[in-house]
């Protein structure tokens, strides 16, 4: 049992662990986090895989569930508004339209808000167990995301040449704002994951939040332009998102691209530093929970 | 840091603490200290605060296995759990040279409603293997885990013994510098633990190896060297059978009284036995006095003494029939001198039970499960389950 390898490499990889904060090591850190951000790629490919065969294979109605809530949405707003119980103003765009392409957009940005504690609480025991990639977690769920969104991509589609809505050459951009919505829930959502880890009460306080965040958003009404209620689109990040993706996907003419950018630049820095504030709580995570 | 050390563990310490929500919020306080860059470094313990570790220190060097032994909650899985980078120390500081393998659960990630086959690729991937690779060891696998037929039924209809097979064979195809091994063996029917035992052995000839397991012959048969914990603390290093020994010691449970199974029925009234010695050493011999009180006159009886070690396993056993054609009762009381060893027996704390049976052997009016205890001091190691002489006088 006891032979040694006659010849021993020599360059082994040496892991050192210490009580010290990564912190005072940031080219370590950065290094690190990039390394395990490429060798989480296959991982985070098969735990998407996984999950996705999982979620539907259960199921009756399979991938229709993807479908149902901005359908279900749609319908309930369509009609409200048709039957004059509220009133929406103009749209510039059919109506079920608006609602449909801005509850698919805010969908996107819920799936990317929820998914960084959905899959961290769903995998502690095996972060407690196995020292994996912790980015893979991640990115799984981003695929995701994506996933989702390209199942919805389908309905939208649909609705386009059911109400022969013509699409401006600006919904080439549409990938960009798809992208901002998707890092703007990402980073709430890998900022919350620690804290929601250790107190139930940051995923409790999430859904309640989101519902409310739905009707504060110009999802199934149009941006208000007077004072106070113009504030929605001012303080409410998800707002210049959202609008401007849907304006570049309907009718090319765009308002509010300062607020989308300032929104997108912020939100790039935020994710960065969630992703390493996400790296540095795990290991203070598992000794909290065992498992 | 010589070049054949791949493990080595300085002083390090590591708290938990009691109360979930302080728990909870030192959680919070230290993710928080990190943040703003402050080196963690804790001596002192807050309120409800304990050591899981203390001033933990060893090496570990390529071709070694390492046997881990302490009580539940000594410490092993802390340790274990700070080896391979899942939590930080509060002090001290942890070198890990090559690529690390954990058996410390099997067939994480499995997912119960996907298919075995499905579920080799996660838990492969989890464990840091390819797609290439699983590839390539795909029949290796199944083969060993012998799971053909159910290869493409969800993992979920399963037995316990199916999982954990398919688990430690994805496992098992790892070739790491460091493994480290948490008491998995534990399950799985004899025949497969064979199998996994031989697995281990090859895997260890060119790692270090760190074993946690409470069953001392295993320890005994696999490890060099012997790491022993007790309430975070290091209480021995270095050789196996000191190590099992003081292990042995730490772990007996002393004079708790199993009557768990006693019984006493007609025809025998009363039972007594009184014994010469509380303690004896290694092949020494032992004196008996059982008083039985029956109705009836009892012929050609049978007496069987069984020893049990700490692990409740019979160490040796005295059987009367042996030795005597014909043990006849009185009615009334009889009184039967019994004189029994050499023992040789292994160090540690034996718990003794007397049996008496009919002529036939079916009926035991007499079963005293346990009812004794008998310290013996000897080697730590070696003495298989043997036939103990005895006669009565």
């Amino acid at each position: 049992m006891n032979q040694v390898k006659s010849s021993l490499p020599t360059n082994l990889p040496e892991v050192i662990y210490t009580p010290d904060s990564h912190l005072r090591k940031p080219g370590k850190l950065i290094r690190d986090m990039f390394s395990d951000l490429a060798k989480s790629k296959e991982l985070a490919w098969r735990l998407f895989m996984r999950n996705i065969s999982a979620m539907y294979r259960q199921t009756m109605l399979g991938y229709f569930w993807a479908f149902l809530p901005p359908i279900a949405t749609t319908l309930v707003w369509v009609f409200l508004n048709s039957q004059k119980i509220v009133s929406m103003g103009d749209t510039r765009i059919p109506y079920p339209v608006y609602v449909m392409i801005g509850t698919l957009l805010w969908q996107v940005f819920l799936d990317a808000l929820n998914s960084p504690l959905r899959l961290v609480t769903s995998s502690k025991a095996m972060l407690a167990k196995v020292n994996f990639p912790r980015e893979a977690l991640i990115i799984a769920g981003i695929y995701e995301v994506f996933f989702n969104l390209l199942i919805r991509a389908v309905l939208f589609i649909i609705i386009l040449i059911c109400f022969k809505v013509a699409v401006p050459l600006t919904f080439l951009f549409a990938p960009i704002g798809i992208l901002s919505l998707i890092m703007l829930g990402l980073m709430f959502g890998i900022l919350l994951t620690p804290l929601g880890i250790l107190y139930q009460d940051f995923g409790k306080g999430i859904m309640i939040i989101t519902s409310l965040w739905f009707f504060l958003t110009p999802i199934v009404y149009p941006p208000p332009t007077s004072f106070p209620a113009n504030m929605i689109t001012k303080l409410n990040p998800v707002s210049p998102l959202l609008v401007t993706t849907r304006d570049w996907l309907t009718i090319g003419s765009v308002e509010h691209l300062s607020g989308f950018i300032i929104v997108t630049v912020i939100t790039f820095i935020l994710t960065l530093m969630g992703w390493i504030f996400y790296r540095i709580s795990m290991p203070h995570l598992i000794a909290r929970l065992g498992a | 840091m010589s070049d054949d050390i791949l493990v080595k563990v300085e002083n390090v310490s590591k708290k938990f603490c009691r109360d979930l929500k302080k728990s909870l919020w030192y959680g919070i306080k230290d993710i928080g200290s990190e943040i703003v860059g402050r080196n963690n470094h804790q001596q002192e313990l807050r309120p409800k605060e304990f050591f899981a570790l203390q001033d933990i220190s060893f090496e570990l060097k390529r071709g070694e296995v390492l046997g881990l032994l302490g009580r539940n909650g000594a410490g092993k899985t802390t340790l274990l759990k700070l080896l391979n980078g899942l939590i930080k120390p509060e002090a001290g500081q942890v070198t890990m040279r090559g690529s690390v393998g954990a058996l410390i659960a099997l067939g994480t990630g499995f997912n119960p409603i996907l298919t075995g086959r499905e579920n080799i690729y996660i838990n492969g991937s989890v464990l840091g293997l390819s797609k290439k690779e699983i590839d390539e060891k795909f029949d290796e696998i199944v083969n060993f885990a012998d799971l053909w037929d159910f290869i493409d039924t969800p993992v979920q209809s399963y037995s316990s013994g199916m999982h954990v097979r398919l688990g430690f064979a994805v496992a098992t195809n790892l070739a790491p510098d460091i493994l480290m091994i948490d008491e998995i063996l534990a399950v799985g029917d004899a025949q497969f633990r064979n199998k996994c035992y031989n697995q281990i052995g090859k895997m260890a000839n060119n790692a270090a190896v760190i074993f946690v397991s409470h069953n001392m012959n295993d320890i005994a048969r696999i490890c060099d060297k012997c790491l022993v914990l007790s309430d975070g603390l290091i209480v021995h290093n270095g050789n196996v059978e000191e190590g099992i020994s003081k292990y042995l010691e730490d772990s007996d449970d002393g004079s708790v009284y199993d009557d768990s199974f006693e019984k006493v029925e007609y025809p025998v009234k009363t039972v007594k036995f009184e014994w010469s010695k509380l303690n004896i050493d290694y092949g020494e011999t032992i004196e008996l006095s059982i008083y039985i009180e029956t109705d009836k006159e009892m012929k050609d009886i049978g007496l069987q003494i069984p020893f049990y070690d700490n692990q409740s396993m019979v160490a040796g056993e005295w059987y009367s029939k042996r030795y005597h054609k014909t043990i006849n009762l009185n009615k009334g009381l009889n009184e039967l001198n019994i004189k029994l060893g050499p023992l040789y027996l292994k160090k540690g704390l034996y718990k003794i039970a007397i049996i008496l049976s009919d002529s036939m052997g079916i009926g035991f009016p007499v079963w005293s499960y346990k009812s004794h205890t008998l310290g013996v001091n000897g080697p730590a190691m070696g003495g298989w389950p043997y036939q103990i002489m005895g006669v009565v006088k």
